[in-house]
């Protein structure tokens, strides 16, 4: 038997949360010290997997562990990455290593930041959050992912709710919680379906890839599973959790929220539905792109006129989801394999932007865009950082978003180049939002109200920043590290959807 | 070391130049622009070499190498470099202008002078006091505040616009036209402490990138005809004869379809009709940003790209009647030229009146090449990029003597870039002023001596012998008011006597300003030499014709020279000299804009483009996204029906609650039928059981006992 690395990354932050619960709470920089270790020794194992997965063997699933779990049902342990999810655990990786750096913050009463209320709670609830994310995407399962799905979201209840923005905090966590339970369930009927009409008492997707389906049995079923699970991803119409839900969110939430959450719910749209019922995906992709395309366009509109800086962020997370979604529709290899990067990018970016959004905030107290100013002066590496993530948001070339986005519009002029014309109006409307947003925030005179009681960022959050922005311009710079992995994810779809 | 790696290493020294500036040097001045201008200088090396090698060689086609980059499916996407003739050509002038202009912002952000007394990072210095030796106070030019920034952000833009002329595919040209659009956001909002600087860098990011996204879209569409973004790929015959015989769009051909869109991101950075709102309002730049953007770079970028996209414009031309693709840009190109040019009239910012002749000017380049005349309109290309960053940089150095006067008598409310403050700087500023009249004569086209008279003569020359009668007269006469305006300039300027105090005391700049004036004068007239036509009357044939031959290589089919007439060259002659003439004849004697009879409203407000925009487009965008998206559809519908169903539910559970499970479970069920009628009675009468008598209990246990041993002993054992 090999090492069981993906088992050991999916259950080390729950172990973390658990030994943090036994640490007297007064100890907070013990319980911090915990978090933070833990959350490195994931980084570093998830950056192993994503080193060591081998893009040459076009083999499908790699590290691939089982444990037999409830085999009369046909439930099992099992955990495998491929070339579409390697990627998102080292995200996930990423994004649980920075939002601790990011949330230690300042023990200063007069200028507090960071988690200071309760951090071993937060950061157990939080651990236990990323243990359900890893689990999602490191699950081959049906079973597991639904389980480690529910454990993912829950958590985020309680986090927004405790935690979050006073004025919004019950509503926003409620309406989240409530979107994503109803999605969850809408698909499990869907997975359950698919269980008892595969007739192989097994809920191993591996198997159930085929399980030829009837077409009807496919169209019939594609549409529940996938949009149950693309409300996580944040589709048009079922997307008003999330602006909702960033805002409320406390700023690693949030972090996490963006950053990797809603690409839970692409990724098991895609997982279980197009590749499960991959007839059904062809009869609807039409359907998909359509929503996906008015997510693009919609979302980019509302963020142009929001001038709180968190609901900016989170509509154009939205915006970018929806490009995740229209490369997904496409069904060709340029679209999916911008979709695949695009989520990783995204979750790099929208993490540093809700990053530095929270450095503000804590310093400021307002997120409101017209209240701020002169931030470039007193906090130059967080106004690096953020123009930065805007390049990537506009998909600039030379960053990550570039890598992604072109070859999402490309697959697109493939199946509809006016879809592509119209979604591209995004990038237009994406660009006006962020250089009106970085000059209002970070270069325009900086308003009496806040003069002198704004201070740097922590060296702890510079790291983040760093460590943020170095896989944007990596990827950039060298699309080689990640586009070759992400087409032998990709290859496995074409293969399921027929060599469409 | 070899040409092609040479080509390679060109474009990173200002990159190079970039980091360390940011990274490392930004607190030393002298550091950061040593740096800068080294760097500058080696690509320009480098430029001249590769330059130099290509003109040596004969029948030169081109230098190429490339690398595996982006993998596509099965193939790998391969990012390189090539220099054709086009190529170095344009190298040629990119390398000589970009390092002037490096060289000339030492001294226009005035190194060595004492920091400002009140100067502020995000603001134009406003000069330093200083104590001489006699202890008189005067107020001289302050160094500027983030000195350091801006040598960064040039070279930025400088390895943008390298890597641009570099690209052998469309792709990475690409990259380099991003590059530079986002670093004319960060250059022309340089000085971000004063408001109209924010608003024009954002006006030109979104008006540039609303032509990139049709480029993008250009790109993805010749992706998906061709599979390839190399341009040796494309220009094939075969390729460019499929697609010029494959139906797109308007009943455009493929070719025509994907020239168009790119075409439209040559619409926005070289800042054509109908985006070229941003570039004037670019102006608010330090003025080595505008020299670079008007004049080396950005917009040069966009007409070079066209140029590239020669093959693909022309694919289904048969050399009888334009065809589609071809007439529109023909037309946008005619039409920007004219248009332009009368907004220049009525301009009285000295640097306005270049931005909108540059506009102009490039018009005329993009009509050249909507009629074909490609030898023609990249002559222009380069003869424009040697003037017009001599005329810049020589409006910076009047703006720099201006200031000095300004600072000498105290009175800030002189604006020292209205030309009517001007006046006689003849005598105060000779190097600025010789240098200036030579780059505005040559943007004139004063005959034979400078390059812009050949250059612009020729596209004259080609309009007029292929027939193209619109064209032919609108540039004309969009090159008379070209000649016109230029003199009333210069006239306003530099002539007469100074007409305010300031322009008195004003004083001519430093050597690192003054020598690239020299240099880049030298070739607004020299360079025009290459150029000759063979059959022009005398001097024809003297000099070879090299840009023709030379450039012409770089089609696959060299290109026939025009025949000559006179009516193009007389027309040529005319309305240069003419226009010259007249300029002076109507400016020498006026003294403030109420004596300028053309400060015409509707010149003036440059025919409201800016209004008709806000009104058309902004008004409704920001309606669009506020009232429509976010208050109807977010707020009203989709929140609307999430609420509605939240009411429901709530209102579902309240009934229950309230009507059945508080009435009929709870007061009914629960407290009437079971407490109050059944148990309660019950409980009242078992209660009577106890009594806390031990005896009774003890007596109730006996007959428990006694019932239970019965019960037992006839159930099992009897």
């Amino acid at each position: 038997m090999t090492f069981p690395i993906l088992s050991i990354i999916v259950f080390i932050p729950m172990v973390a949360a658990v030994i943090m619960l036994l640490i007297p709470a007064e100890r907070r920089n013990e319980t911090r010290a915990v978090a933070l270790a833990a959350a490195t020794f994931d980084l570093l194992l998830s950056a192993w997997v994503y080193v060591q997965y081998l893009v040459n063997e076009m083999t499908g699933y790699q590290f691939i562990e089982t444990y037999k779990w409830l085999p009369q049902l046909g439930i099992s342990l099992k955990f495998g990455v491929d070339g579409m999810s390697a990627p998102l655990v080292m995200l996930t990786g990423i994004v649980m290593f920075t939002g601790v750096l990011i949330s230690w913050g300042v023990d200063d009463k007069h200028h507090p930041a960071g988690i200071q209320d309760r951090p071993r709670e937060f950061f157990a609830f939080l651990f236990i959050l990323a243990s359900g994310v890893f689990g999602v995407f490191a699950s081959l399962d049906l079973f597991m992912l639904f389980f480690f799905y529910e454990i993912a979201v829950f958590p985020m209840y309680l986090l927004i709710a405790i935690w979050g923005w006073i004025k919004t905090r019950e509503y926003a966590a409620m309406k989240l919680t409530l979107y994503l339970f109803i999605g969850s369930v809408i698909s499990l009927v869907g997975a359950l379906a698919m269980y008892f009409a595969s007739g192989m008492n097994s809920f191993d997707m591996l198997l159930l890839e085929k399980a030829n389906f009837s077409v009807n049995f496919q169209v019939a079923w594609f549409l529940p599973v996938f949009f149950g699970f693309a409300v996580l991803g944040g589709i048009w119409p079922f997307h008003n959790w999330s602006p909702d839900g960033h805002v409320a969110a406390p700023t690693a939430v949030s972090m996490f929220h963006a950053g990797v959450l809603m690409k839970l719910g692409a990724f098991a749209a895609l997982r279980v539905g197009i590749m499960l019922l991959p007839e059904g995906a062809k009869y609807w992709s039409w359907l998909v792109m359509l929503f996906a395309g008015i997510a693009v366009v919609y979302g980019a509109f509302i963020a142009f006129q929001q001038t709180d800086m968190k609901y900016m962020i989170g509509f154009s997370s939205v915006s970018h989801m929806g490009l995740v979604m229209l490369g997904l529709s496409t069904l060709n290899k340029t679209g999916l394999t911008g979709a695949g990067v695009q989520m990783f990018s995204h979750g790099v970016m929208t993490a540093l932007f809700f990053a530095v959004t929270g450095m503000i905030y804590d310093r400021s107290h307002t997120r409101q865009i017209p209240e701020l100013g002169g931030m470039g002066k007193v906090m130059p590496f967080a106004t690096i950082g953020f123009i930065i993530g805007g390049l990537v948001s506009m998909g600039m070339p030379g960053f990550s978003g570039f890598i992604a986005e072109f070859p999402i519009f490309m697959g697109v002029w493939y199946v509809n180049s006016l879809l592509a014309i119209v979604a591209s109006i995004s990038i237009v409307l994406t660009a006006a939002y962020i250089m009106r947003n970085i000059r209002d925030v970070f270069f325009r005179p900086m308003p009496e109200a806040l003069e002198g009681h704004i201070t740097d960022v922590t060296a702890l959050d510079k790291i983040a920043i760093v460590t943020l922005c170095a896989f944007m311009i990596g990827i950039g710079l060298f699309p080689s590290i990640m586009v070759p992995m992400v087409q032998t994810g990709v290859e496995n779809i074409l293969r399921l959807l027929g060599g469409a | 070391m070899t040409t092609e790696l040479l080509i390679w290493l060109i474009p990173l020294p200002p990159a190079l130049a970039f980091f360390l500036i940011v990274l490392f040097t930004n607190k030393s001045k002298a550091l950061s622009h040593t740096i800068a201008v080294g760097a500058a200088f080696l690509s320009w090396l480098g430029s001249m070499v590769v330059f130099f090698r290509a003109v040596g060689e004969e029948h030169f086609t081109a230098f190429a190498s490339s690398i595996p980059w982006l993998p596509t499916g099965d193939t790998w996407f391969r990012i390189g470099v090539s220099i054709d003739p086009l190529g170095a050509a344009v190298l040629f002038f990119v390398a000589w202008t970009v390092l002037m202009i490096f060289l000339y912002s030492v001294g226009y952000h005035n190194f060595g002078q004492p920091k400002g007394d009140h100067d502020r990072a995000g603001l134009p210095p406003h000069g330093a006091t200083v104590t001489d030796e006699h202890g008189h106070k005067h107020t001289v030019l302050s160094v500027e505040p983030m000195y350091s920034r801006f040598f960064a952000f040039i070279g930025l833009f400088a390895f943008g616009m390298y890597t641009l002329v570099v690209s052998d595919n469309l792709l990475t040209m690409f990259v380099g036209w991003e590059i530079m659009g986002l670093c004319s956001y960060l250059l022309i909002g340089f000085w971000y402490g004063k408001p109209s600087a924010r608003a024009a860098a954002i006006k030109a990011f979104m008006t540039t990138r609303i032509g990139d996204v049709f480029m993008l879209l250009g790109i993805a569409f010749l992706y998906k005809a061709t599979g390839t973004l190399t341009f040796s790929e494309i220009f094939t015959e075969e390729t460019l004869h499929v697609l010029a015989n494959t139906p797109a769009f308007f009943g455009l051909s493929a070719a025509g379809a994907i020239a168009i869109l790119l075409f439209i991101g040559t619409v926005g950075k070289s800042a054509q009709w109908p985006l070229h709102v941003w570039l004037p309002d670019a102006m608010e730049g330090p003025t080595p940003v505008s020299a670079m953007i008007h004049a080396a770079t950005m917009v040069s970028a966009g007409v070079y790209a066209v140029l590239r996209m020669f093959p693909l414009l022309t694919a289904d031309f048969t050399g009888h009647g334009l065809t589609t693709a071809m007439s529109v840009v023909a037309f946008i190109g005619a039409f920007t030229a004219l248009f332009s040019a009368t907004i220049a009239v009525a301009q009285n910012d000295i640097k306005r009146v270049l931005a909108y002749s540059t506009i102009s000017q490039l018009g005329f380049m993009i009509a050249a090449l909507g009629i074909g005349a490609y030898i023609a309109a990249a002559f222009h290309l380069i003869t424009h990029a040697f003037f017009k960053a001599l005329l810049f940089l020589g409006s910076g150095s009047v703006i720099h003597g201006m200031e000095h006067g300004v600072l000498h008598t105290g009175n800030h409310h002189v604006d020292p870039q209205d030309m009517f403050n001007m006046g006689g700087l003849r005598k105060k500023m000779p190097i600025t002023f010789w240098t200036f009249l030579i780059g505005g004569f040559a943007l004139s086209g004063f005959p034979i001596l400078t390059a812009g008279f050949w250059s612009k003569d020729e596209i004259l020359a080609d309009a007029f012998a292929h027939g193209h009668w619109a064209v032919f007269i609108t540039l004309a006469v969009a090159a008379f008011l070209t000649a016109f305006y230029t003199m009333r300039q210069i006239t306003l300027t530099f002539l007469g006597e100074p007409r305010t105090k300031e322009a008195e005391h004003a004083h001519e700049t430093p050597w690192t300003m003054t020598t690239p004036l020299v240099i880049l004068a030298v070739f607004a007239i020299g360079y025009g030499w290459v150029g000759i036509p063979e059959h022009f009357p005398v001097l024809g044939g003297i000099l070879p014709n090299w840009f023709h031959e030379f450039v012409g290589g770089t089609l696959l089919e060299h290109p026939e020279a025009v025949e000559f007439s006179w009516i193009p060259l007389g027309t040529s002659l005319l309305v240069a000299l003419g226009g010259l003439g007249l300029g002076w004849l109507v400016y020498r004697n006026v003294k403030s804009p109420a004596e300028d009879r053309l400060q015409i409203p509707a010149l003036k407000n440059k025919w409201y483009f800016d209004e008709a925009y806000d009104f058309l487009f902004v008004k409704p965008a920001y309606w669009f996204a506020e009232t429509f998206t976010y208050k109807w559809m977010d707020k009203g519908v989709i929140d609307g029906i999430l609420h509605f169903f939240g009411k429901a539910a709530a209102w579902i559970g309240d009934t229950l609650r309230n009507y059945i499970d508080s009435i009929l479970i709870n007061d009914w069920i629960a407290d009437k039928l079971s407490h109050q009628w059944t148990i309660h009675p019950a409980a009242r009468a078992v209660r009577r059981v106890q009594t806390g008598r031990i005896q009774q209990y003890m007596l109730a246990s006996i007959g428990v006992l006694f019932v239970v041993g019965v019960l037992v002993y006839y159930f099992f054992m009897a």
